[in-house]
Formats: C-alpha cells, sequence, structure tokens
C-alpha cells in the first residue's frame, strides 16, 4: 500500500474546444509512494499543471481516475494541500488568517487555542512569525510563497500539490525557498508526499527522489521517469560539481532540449 | 448582458496589483538607489515649492469664472451679480433653520428633507440591489433572465416613473423617495453582479481545495472581493440619486431644496436659485467624496 499511495491509473483528460476535442493528457499512470518527492517536468503547454489539477480535484479526468490511500479522488479535499502559482492569498486576511481560514476548516473540532497554536507553528515552519500579522501587499513575492506553503502543510495534508510554486520567483529567493522547503519537507515527522510540477531541471533534481518527464502535448504523457539517487540532505553547493547531479540533470536536459524539442519555442 | 457588462468596464474600481517591476525594486533597492545617486544635479534653481500651484490653479479658475458671471451680468438680461448673489447668500445662510409655516422654511431644513428622501430612497434600493446583484452574479440562468429587463429599464429617466408612483402611493412624499429608489437600484444591481463574476478564480480554487462550507466562502472570500464593486455602485447610485431629488421635489413640492429652487422661480428669486444651485452641488461634491473615503477604507491592494 505504501508503495501506491498515490496512484495514477490511466488518466486521459479531453478538454472540449471550438475547434473540436483536444486531448490533453493521453493515458498516464504513475504510483508514488509514501514519503516520496516526485516532479512532473515537461515544455510548457504540456499538460503537468492539468494533471496536478487532477489529482488535487480541481479537474476531472476523462478516463482513468486517481486513487489517495486507496481512495478514490472525486474533487477537491483537504487531504491535499495545494500550493498555488501565484500564491493566491486573500488579499483582505492577513498571513495568520489567511492560514487560519484552512485550520478552522480542517480541525473544527479542536478548541479555538490548539487551532491557533497550528497555525503559529505553520507560520513559525516557513520562518514567517514575525510577519504574521501582515497583509499579503505588505510582503514580499517570496514570502507570500511562503505563506502559501504554511497554509498548505497547516492542514497536514496526505500529500502537498505544488503548481510551479517557485515560477514566480527571482533565482535567488527561489534557491532560498527550494532549500527551506527540502527542510521542511526532511523535517516532517510523517513523511511529505509531494507531487510538484515545474520547469526548472535544477529544481526538480535538486528536490526530488524522481523526476517524471513528460512528453510535449496536445496527448501529452509520461516520457521517461528518472530516479535521482543522491543522499539527503542535499547540499546544494556541494552537488554543483558532484557528477551523478550532473548526469541526472543532462539526463533530464537532453530529453527536454533533444528528443522533445518544441519546433515553435 | 452585453449591455450590462459594457458600461462596467468603466466603473471597476483601479485595484492596483504589484507588478513584477515593483516586486523585484523591493528585493533590490540599494540598486535603485544607486542609479539616481549617480546623477547629481547639474545646475541648481531656486523654485516655488511644488504645492503653490496646485493650490493657485482653482484660486485663479474660481476667478475667473466668478470674472465671467460678472460680465454676463452687467450685459443685461436679469442675472444677479455675484456679489449681490453673494449677500443674499449669506442671508438664508444665517438663519438656515427657521420654519414658517409648511412652504416656507430655512435652506437647511430643505437640505436636510431632500437628504432624508435620498436617504430612504437609497436605503431601500441597497437593501433590495445588492443581494439581487450577489444572486446575478452568481447565477448565470437568474443573470440571463433579468439583463434584458435591467437593460430596458435602466435608461429610463427616473422622473418617468414618477406618475406611477403618485398612482400607487397617492402622496408626493413616498412617490418621491419611490422614484429615488428606482434610480438608485440599478448601479448597485449590476455592479455588484460584475463584481461577482470578477471574483479571481485563484480565490474559489482556495475555497474548492479547502472545501470551505458556502457561508464561510462568502464571508471570507465573496463578500469582501466584491465590496469595492459594491461600493462603487453605491456611489454612483448616490450621485444619481442627488440629481434626481431636485427634480423630483419641483414636481411634488412640499419641502426640499428641489422644491425651494421652484418656489424661488415662482417668486422670481434669481439669486436664491443660484444659491440653491451651489448648495446642490457642494451637498453632492460632499456625498462624492465621502463615498471616495469610505472606498478607500476597503481597498487592500
Amino acid at each position: 500500500m505504501t508503495d501506491r499511495y498515490l496512484q495514477i491509473d490511466k488518466v486521459r483528460r479531453v478538454f472540449e474546444t471550438k475547434k473540436g476535442p483536444f486531448c490533453a493528457l493521453e493515458e498516464i499512470s504513475l504510483d508514488i509512494r509514501a514519503g516520496e518527492f516526485v516532479s512532473l517536468i515537461g515544455h510548457s503547454g504540456c499538460g503537468k499543471s492539468t494533471l496536478l489539477n487532477i489529482v488535487a480535484g480541481l479537474l476531472k479526468p476523462t478516463d482513468g481516475h486517481v486513487l489517495l490511500a486507496e481512495r478514490e479522488v472525486t474533487g477537491p479535499g483537504p487531504d491535499r494541500g495545494v500550493v498555488f502559482q501565484n500564491h493566491s492569498l486573500l488579499p483582505w486576511l492577513t498571513c495568520f488568517e489567511n492560514v487560519q481560514l484552512a485550520v478552522e476548516r480542517v480541525f473544527a473540532t479542536e478548541k479555538k487555542a490548539a487551532r491557533k497554536e497550528r497555525v503559529r507553528r505553520a507560520l513559525e515552519l516557513v520562518q514567517l512569525g514575525q510577519a504574521q500579522h501582515k497583509y499579503p501587499h505588505e510582503i514580499s513575492g517570496g514570502m507570500k510563497q511562503r505563506v502559501g506553503i504554511a497554509r498548505a502543510l497547516s492542514i497536514e495534508p496526505k500529500v502537498l500539490l505544488l503548481d510551479e510554486p517557485f515560477g514566480a520567483l527571482d533565482a535567488l529567493t527561489r534557491a532560498h525557498l527550494q532549500d527551506e522547503l527540502m527542510r521542511i519537507v526532511a523535517g516532517n515527522k510523517q513523511g511529505s508526499t509531494v507531487l510538484m510540477v515545474t520547469h526548472d531541471v535544477d529544481e526538480a533534481v535538486l528536490l526530488s527522489d524522481r523526476v517524471v518527464m513528460m512528453t510535449n502535448g496536445p496527448a501529452a504523457t509520461v516520457g521517461e521517469i528518472l530516479t535521482v539517487d543522491l543522499p539527503r540532505p542535499r547540499e546544494r553547493l556541494a552537488l554543483a560539481g558532484h557528477p551523478r547531479y550532473m548526469a541526472y540533470r543532462a539526463a533530464v536536459l537532453k530529453f527536454l532540449y533533444q528528443k522533445q524539442l518544441k519546433e515553435a519555442a | 448582458m452585453s449591455a450590462v457588462s459594457a458600461t462596467v468596464r468603466t466603473l471597476q474600481p483601479p485595484l492596483a496589483q504589484v507588478g513584477p517591476a515593483e516586486e523585484s525594486a523591493k528585493l533590490h533597492p540599494a540598486m535603485n538607489q544607486a542609479s539616481s545617486a549617480a546623477e547629481p544635479p547639474l545646475y541648481v534653481r531656486t523654485r516655488a515649492p511644488d504645492w503653490l500651484p496646485r493650490v493657485l490653479a482653482p484660486i485663479i479658475g474660481f476667478a475667473l469664472f466668478v470674472l465671467l458671471w460678472e460680465i454676463l451680468a452687467r450685459t443685461g438680461g436679469r442675472l444677479p451679480d455675484p456679489q449681490s448673489t453673494w449677500h443674499s447668500a449669506l442671508e438664508v445662510f444665517g438663519n438656515p433653520f427657521y420654519k414658517k409655516g409648511p412652504n416656507d422654511q430655512g435652506i437647511g431644513w430643505n437640505v436636510l428633507t431632500s437628504l432624508g428622501r435620498v436617504g430612504v430612497g437609497f436605503g431601500m434600493a441597497a437593501l433590495v440591489g445588492i443581494p439581487l446583484g450577489f444572486m446575478l452574479g452568481r447565477f448565470r440562468f437568474l443573470s440571463d433572465m433579468a439583463a434584458p429587463i435591467i437593460s430596458i429599464l435602466r435608461p429610463v429617466s427616473p422622473l418617468a416613473w414618477l406618475p406611477i408612483g403618485l398612482m400607487v402611493f397617492k402622496a408626493a412624499n413616498p412617490a418621491a423617495i419611490y422614484v429615488i429608489f428606482v434610480c438608485s437600484l440599478w448601479p448597485m444591481i449590476v455592479n455588484t453582479a460584475v463584481g461577482v463574476r470578477q471574483i479571481p478564480q485563484d480565490y474559489l480554487n482556495v475555497a474548492r481545495v479547502l472545501n470551505l462550507s458556502e457561508w464561510i466562502v462568502f464571508r471570507k472570500i465573496l463578500f469582501p472581493a466584491v465590496l469595492p464593486y459594491m461600493i462603487t455602485g453605491v456611489r454612483l447610485s448616490i450621485g444619481v440619486a442627488w440629481l434626481v431629488i431636485v427634480a423630483a421635489e419641483m414636481l411634488t413640492g412640499g419641502v426640499g431644496i428641489g422644491f425651494w429652487v421652484w418656489d424661488e422661480w415662482n417668486n422670481l428669486n434669481v439669486q436664491h436659485i443660484i444659491i440653491a444651485i451651489f448648495t446642490v452641488g457642494i451637498v453632492g461634491l460632499a456625498l462624492e467624496q465621502l463615498m471616495i473615503l469610505f472606498a478607500r477604507r476597503f481597498s487592500y491592494e
């Protein structure tokens, strides 16, 4: 069971457009172990976000199904924590209140003080204890994304779904948040299961246990799967010149820029 | 439907978004400072302070306006000159709250009575229009149902409703309030509905992935997201209501600033008419500014 904690089983997704049906995803099957960190990488438009949204329950698959801990995903729910690309914080709520919104829903039976403690812990986990009473427009883009991560983690989800979580950030902030995400995931006692969409090769190799490379759409599917066998905790600097790291990186680059080169791009 | 959405594009509250340029400026403040400090001023010039033209311009504008008025008054006709109007205004505002019978009351009472009518009519319109706007924004079918009716009724002059009001209520005062109600209704319905439709999908996705209850979604997401649009609707409604009340009161009589204008016309007291025009303008401006202050209180970005 733990080997197939999250099961994506023959998922197809067809969008109805004005020009007729458009097949975005074709027969995608993927099993993710409990505690595993898996990245989906591919050129833009290859349907990786569509797949993530199907796992999140925001989209329904046309065929096939998704099982999480042996239960079928039929819609969105708080057993999956989603971090959106553009943080999606509510601008009229403080950081604390944004996280609180999630906690109050999921731990409704707990006492008020216990719930507040959960919010506080989640914000401290992403090192935002100081900024908890600020509004989203008062903090930087990186901090907003941290609040998004805190909100997703605060509900203790079975799986964490990240949709290009650092795509909108500058390179330095992105590197910093990647390191923190590794620390948070490693520190989680239950072992975080993570599915992350990215288009950043370094990000995929550095963070993941497996990198799932998707072919170009339409009718995108799983092209290759790369198992990243690097010891944890991983150090960005130490790995920079590591031969195995470089080989993994080269393999993903080769897939993206040789086998799946986009004509138009 | 298209008529509804076409108007609204111009009514959108300015929700400023933090662009990527601003974002990077925040991250590298030192860089920005360096570039501006690198250019020393080439020459130093003593200048008038920046605020001076901004204060002077409206004063000059007013002076020219009064001059033009003076010229028009002197070249004949029966337009009273600014000076005598000013003296008359001091008299009128010297004793704004007198009562000498039902048709002869101070300007203060007239203004307050008109404001009262606007308040009641507008308040009822808000009670009906805002919930209706929410429903039309949330449910496509209702919106498609209501759109043709709203499109036809919205351009109708509110005064065209007055006879029906007089017929139904058989009294002047409720008829005037009802006209205000009708004309305040449309901007609030339309703007609220558009606000609901403009809610970013991201916010609704947050609600969906957390499985928030409808009540929480309304309180924490829908209502705050729609509020700026709603306030725009309220602001437009109050503006229209204040325009319409003068005309409505001219027709219905009684106490009120509109009736006062009509009464002074019958007395051929043109100075008082001019005073009334300025009073209506200043009260309208005050209402508008009050709403803008209110709107600023509820803008988040």
